[in-house]
């Protein structure tokens, strides 16, 4: 009997359980092999949504389903909380004192925001001036405040790296841009996008192309703000430096943190809480038995669903051949894939991987697209669109998506100036 | 990636001045690296954050955060801004001899 463990049901565990079930349908069967999932959650949550509820794109009923059945029934689902793993023992310890043994463990609990960890954050002001819209709880309530605000100064920040899907504030951005043109009030509100990065982005080619983008939309930028202090009261929004930016209204992207298990999980993962894991064969670090997939490792690729869906892949045929006694392959290139909403019905594409930056282009077929990569289209927002389909019909099911493998490809992207090292032979662009 | 002599050591770097082979680095190096980013002189504070981060790294592979720094330096956050202005991480890893942290994604 092998016995599968999958802490977390969002959505790389919801893929890689469903993935699994496929690949071993025959050993389940015959009672050779259990999934079993750990959560102590009902609902799953569509993440991407949470931009767009603020603006009033969504409501929260729109965006949450049964956990439970986003799961293949031949899956087991233990709905508790984690205390603790205990890899020397091959033993999950769950914070009823129940255990569950296992002989192959994959961690998917993905991130949490940890706005208790800024000075003053949570304290005056919290949820009536200060918001967050990485929790439901938090776009429910910003949307409220949103439909209130009729002018003053807008201040976008983001605390520290790393954080999920890290082009959400840039859009969110976007969209209130967007939303106040409506609104009759744009002149009235004045926008500033507050990171502690010396850029937009990460990446340089996005960040020239995004800071058009801020400077069109009349949108002010401050960069290399590391965030020490809020005072919702006052509003003030304070770095280490002690500069200062006052704000009417702050959206804030907390400190991002792994599940609070992992740091009483002894070797398990770094000092904010996530997996230390090989990158390229999703492996944890802490024993051979242990994989870790999406937000919850320390990988340094984008916190997105793409990466999860990306890295499922990867992972699912190394499970196969750990299980199987053979070598792992390193086959995880980081592949990323973006849809920048920029407002206005329009959005941008990126895709890019731990060693190639966003450029722009044609995806998924060179020279034809349809989507293009990093300009402006309305192509690219009902893309965005229509992603939400795909996520509970393709992504979580844990099936392909036709032309997207896995691996990055070079076709149909333009350079800025020769590659060299990078590159696979036979694979340089024109 | 590019090569630039140091203390009349030559020396490979990447395109942010992050030193690639943190085995090439001296103290008499990190005293020039301190001043390209305007950090003149490197104080007994500026040491401390300085080793604290190489020897984690070549402990652990990883350069700490910022917020284990400020934990575990035994330097406050507060005046690791001080020391570093605008990036202490990164600062002290690039005066260090160690590769640009991760987090930057």
């Amino acid at each position: 009997m092998t016995r599968i463990v999958i802490l977390g049901a969002g959505t790389a565990g919801t893929i890689m359980a469903n993935r699994l079930r496929r690949l071993y349908a025959a050993d389940i069967r015959a009672r050779r092999t259990t999934i079993t999932v750990v959560d102590q959650e009902t609902r799953h949550l569509y993440q991407p949504g949470l931009l767009f509820l603020p603006f009033g794109g969504y409501e929260p009923d729109d965006l949450v389903r049964p956990l439970r059945k986003q799961l293949h029934r031949a899956v087991t689902l233990v709905r508790e909380t984690i205390d603790r793993v205990e890899s020397s023992a091959n033993r999950v310890v769950l914070a009823s004192g129940n255990t569950i043994d296992y002989d192959l463990l994959v961690v998917a609990t993905g991130t949490r925001i940890a706005p208790e960890e800024t000075e003053g954050m949570t304290g005056p002001g919290w949820r009536e001036k200060v918001f967050d819209f990485y929790s439901l709880e938090g776009a429910v309530a910003l949307r409220d405040a949103l439909k209130r605000f009729d002018g003053g100064h807008l201040v976008v920040n983001i605390v520290d790296m790393p954080i999920k899907c890290p082009v959400a504030p840039l859009e969110f951005a976007f969209l209130a841009d967007d939303y106040f043109t409506k609104r009759g009030i744009r002149d009235r509100v004045r926008i500033t996008y507050v990171t502690p990065l010396d850029g937009a982005f990460t990446k340089p080619t996005c960040t020239r192309e995004l800071t058009h983008l801020l400077a069109d939309k009349g949108i002010e930028l401050v960069t290399e703000f590391s965030a020490g202090r809020v005072d919702g009261g006052k509003g003030i929004l304070a770095a280490w430096d002690d500069r200062e930016i006052p704000f009417d209204l702050l959206v804030t992207v907390p400190l991002h943190a792994g599940a609070g298990f992992v740091a009483r999980s002894p070797g398990l993962g770094d000092d904010l809480g996530f997996v230390l894991t090989d990158p390229h064969s999703l492996q944890a670090k802490v024993a051979p038995n242990v994989f870790a997939i999406g937000d919850a490792t320390n990988v340094p690729a984008s916190k997105a669903g793409s990466v999860a869906h990306f890295e499922a892949e990867v992972l699912t045929a190394n499970i196969r051949r750990y299980l199987a006694g053979q070598p792992l392959t390193p086959d995880f290139d980081g592949h990323a894939n973006c849809f920048i909403e920029t407002g206005h019905h329009k959005a941008l594409l990126i895709d890019f991987n731990y060693d190639v930056e966003p450029v722009p282009g044609h995806f998924p077929f060179a020279g034809f697209g349809p989507m293009r990569l990093l300009r402006e289209s309305r192509l690219n927002h009902l893309g965005k669109l229509a992603f939400r389909w795909v996520y509970w019909n393709v992504l979580l099911p844990g099936r392909d998506i036709p032309a997207v493998g896995p691996r990055m490809s070079l076709r149909g992207k333009q350079f800025p100036r020769p590659l060299t090292a990078a590159v696979p032979e036979g694979l340089v662009p024109r | 990636m590019s090569t630039t002599v140091i203390a009349n050591r030559e020396l490979e770097l990447d395109a942010e001045g992050f030193l690639q082979k943190p085995e090439q680095w001296s103290e008499e190096i990190g005293v020039e690296l301190a001043r390209q980013v305007g950090i003149d002189p490197l104080t007994d504070r500026h040491w401390q954050v300085v080793r604290y981060m190489r020897d984690k790294y070549l402990q652990t592979g990883q350069a700490p955060s910022i917020r284990s720094l400020g934990k575990d330096s035994g330097v406050s956050t507060k005046e690791l801004y001080q020391l570093f202005p605008k990036g202490p991480a990164k600062l002290a890893a690039r005066i260090g001899g160690i590769p640009k942290p991760h987090g930057c994604i």
